[in-house]
């Protein structure tokens, strides 16, 4: 599935800032900590994001995504550390005085208040006449197609369109940086899926710095042109989506992000162009093409994708690396099919094969004693 | 209990656990169409019509009878003469309340201390409510109970002890006289005053908890919503906070002022002569002039002017919002 939405293209390299050292960041969290008494949910987090970004903060449960966000929209007041949007230093500053605006997981409409009320509300509180709120509330109800139910209470709207709704009212104070908390989880598959390109064709029309929290790794794929992993109130990682995916940093990011086999080792050889690691586990040589970071005899793990491992019945010759064993599993997923195979020392490897054909002919069965082979590039050996 | 118990020795072993006296009943409900559904609907409704319906009736049926020196002390409404029903409907007691303008005044003056106590109630319960809700779940709880606190003491007694702090030389003069802050007493009691007091002090807490109820309930994202658009806490208030604790408004406010409207202990015991409530005249019909259709006549005018605007309000409220 992941493999899926890790296609998302990324952006030519002018609109990417943050490999540009001439940009200076829009938004700089500096040091930031927030504790609840003993108890550190945000710990000494350091972050920069640019202007017209669409950055994701993703992680598990409880890893503190919403404590940072609410810090950033002055929800919660950090420990310590310091957060700068624009050039101007945010402490002390009460929400309705920062040029942020929140879109709430749970989004927040007000109940007795009409949508077109709804999104009037913020306009009405920077003082702007009537006929220019009137004008605007009209405008984002064209962009999130929502003008016919202008008069609807948001008790008598879909889930859907309560999102766009709260997506509208936040976006209509045209706020330098829009804050999404899980913008999406209340929305099933499907409509999900519609709705991040949605989400991504408005922030580029209207150029405003998004940050969206998620715990849901493709919709970060999806949507984000950088994505930060938290972990345990840190920020493990952060790159663009297929950095991410491709060379995660740790085992963590690796296991985190889409699935991945990890096969514990020790380096036997070390040079600048390639690394053997022995890995008891799978009993075999691990060749890696492309220098690492390492000392020899260093304990070391090889993380490999499952899509990135070709599997045959056949045992091909002059690879160099290769493990034989039999398929215990298989699961149908439509598009690719996901095999475990069951190595001679008891590793369990997963393989996944694209569905080239409609039929199950001549294709790989249970039990069957199958070889595995990948490239020496292929897979990401990972020290921490 | 012990009925039961031998009913279920006599049962054979299996039904026992079966609810002996449930099946038979149920069984025999559901032979004339009723569903444990309509079980759930009848119970309330048999209450309301023992309790409310009939006795409304009894006393609307006296109220157009005529008085009589008699036991019971008015004639019947309909008799059996030779084979002949004759109905004779009286309107008079309504007539008379029409004409004579100490029913009209009394009226019009517990609706108006029932009215302003309410307001009184809602100022200073409101507030209070608030404060619960928000205020953390331990603390909570104990400020719930001293809300509820009063009501374990009898409320005559609560009343009577109002007379204590009221009075000439009570516990308020007293205290003010000895600070040197007047040097003679106030008159409090058997004013309007005391009365206010009296019923904004008994009916708080019937203020307090449905609005506590109500705001408990909010969400608070919506606040912090409205902060984030741009509203400062009073504005988040006004636009957000009260809209949405209407109907705790409204379920408080009627729960003060209906019985307010009815009072009669608190004016008989700390207002004056002058405090003329209709729950006061409706006493002094049935018990001094023993005047019954009279007395029944007040009691149903009363309960129209209370209910009709409490209906038509509800009916406002339902048509305006769909949410609650
Ligand atoms: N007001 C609070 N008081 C005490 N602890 C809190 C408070 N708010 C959050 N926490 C704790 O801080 C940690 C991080 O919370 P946070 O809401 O940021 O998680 P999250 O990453 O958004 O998780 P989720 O994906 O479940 O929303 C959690 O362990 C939570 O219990
Ligand atoms: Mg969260």
């Amino acid at each position: 599935m992941s493999e899926q939405a890790s296609i998302t293209e990324s952006k030519p390299p002018e609109s990417k800032p943050w490999i540009d050292d001439t940009q200076q960041p829009f938004i700089r969290i500096r040091n930031i900590t927030k504790k609840f008494g003993e108890f550190i949910a945000v710990n000494n987090v350091s972050l920069d994001i640019y202007r017209g970004e669409l950055f994701c903060l993703l992680g598990g449960s409880g890893c503190g995504k919403s404590t940072l966000l609410r810090m950033l929209s002055g929800f919660e007041t950090p420990t310590s550390g310091a957060i700068e949007i624009d050039g101007q230093d945010m402490a002390g500053l009460a929400p309705h005085a920062r040029p942020t605006n929140m879109m709430f997981q749970s989004y927040a409409l007000f109940p007795h208040m009409s949508v077109e009320k709804n999104i009037a509300y913020g306009l009405h509180r920077d003082g702007l006449k009537r006929k220019e709120v009137n004008q605007r509330v009209s405008e984002i109800l064209t962009l999130v197609q929502l003008s016919d139910f202008a008069k609807r209470k948001p008790s008598q709207l879909s889930g859907g369109q309560r999102q766009r709704v709260a997506l509208a009212r936040a976006l209509v104070k045209k706020p330098k940086v829009l804050l999404l908390d899980e913008p999406l989880a209340a929305l099933d598959k499907k409509l999900r899926e519609e709705t991040q390109f949605e989400l991504v064709n408005i922030q580029e029309t209207l150029g405003v710095t998004f940050i969206v929290v998620t715990h849901d790794q493709e919709e970060a794929m999806t949507l984000s042109t950088r994505i930060g992993v938290m972990n345990a109130g840190e920020i493990v990682q952060i790159g663009e989506p297929r950095e991410i995916y491709e060379y995660p940093g740790s085992r963590f990011v690796a296991d985190f992000i889409g699935s991945v086999n990890v096969f514990e080792g020790q380096v036997t050889e070390e040079d600048t162009d390639f690394v053997i690691i022995r890995s008891p586990e799978i009993k075999a040589d691990i060749f890696v093409s492309h220098g690492v970071s390492c000392t020899s005899n260093q304990k070391v793990a090889y993380a490999i994708r499952p899509e990135k491992i070709r599997m045959s019945l056949e045992r091909p010759k002059g690879v160099k690396n290769l493990l034989s064993g039999t398929v215990e599993e298989i699961a149908y997923m439509g598009n690719l099919s996901v095999y475990q195979v069951k190595l001679a020392t008891g590793k369990i490897v997963r393989v996944t094969q694209p569905n080239l054909v409609r039929t199950d002919q001549n294709s790989i069965t249970w039990e069957d004693e199958v070889s595995l082979t990948w490239d020496g590039a292929a897979g990401v050996v990972l020290t921490s | 209990m012990s009925g039961q118990a031998k009913l279920s020795e006599k049962l054979p072993e299996k039904s026992i656990g079966r609810l002996p006296f449930a099946a038979p009943l149920g069984g025999a409900l559901a032979r004339l169409g009723l569903g444990p559904r309509a079980l759930v609907i009848a119970i309330p409704t048999v209450w309301l019509l023992v309790f409310f319906l009939i006795p409304f009736v009894v006393v609307a049926k006296i109220s157009l009878s005529e008085v009589a020196i008699a036991r019971p002390p008015y004639l019947p409404l309909w008799e059996w003469q030779d084979g002949i029903l004759s109905l004779s409907l009286n309107f008079g007691n309504y007539l008379f309340l029409a004409s004579d303008p100490l029913y009209y005044s009394a009226f019009l003056e517990s609706l108006t201390i029932a009215g302003f106590s309410t307001l009184f109630a809602l100022l200073i319960g409101y507030p209070m409510a608030y404060m619960i809700a928000r205020a953390p779940g331990g603390m909570r709880n104990i400020l719930l109970m001293l809300v509820i606190l009063p009501f374990w003491s009898s409320f005559l007694l609560r009343v009577y002890a109002w007379i204590g702090i009221l009075k000439t030389n009570g516990v308020i003069n007293h205290a003010l006289m000895s600070i040197g802050l007047i040097d003679e007493p106030i008159v409090m009691m058997q004013t309007d005053f005391a009365v206010y007091v009296g019923i904004v002090y008994t009916y708080l807490p019937f203020m307090i908890l449905p609005l506590y109820a109500n705001l408990v309930k909010l969400d608070e994202t919506l606040l912090e919503a409205a902060s984030d658009l741009g509203a400062g806490s009073f504005t988040t208030f006004l636009t957000v906070t009260l809209p949405l604790s209407l109907p705790g408004i409204f379920a408080g406010s009627l729960l003060v002022f209906i019985p307010a409207v009815g009072e009669f202990v608190i004016p008989a015991l700390l207002g004056g002569p002058d405090t003329l409530m209709i729950g006061k005249v409706l006493w002094n019909e049935f018990f001094s002039n023993r005047d019954w259709p009279v007395a029944s006549a007040v009691a149903i005018a009363m309960l129209f002017v209370l209910v009709i605007p409490v209906m038509l309000l509800q009916k406002a409220q339902q048509s305006d919002g769909g949410h609650s």
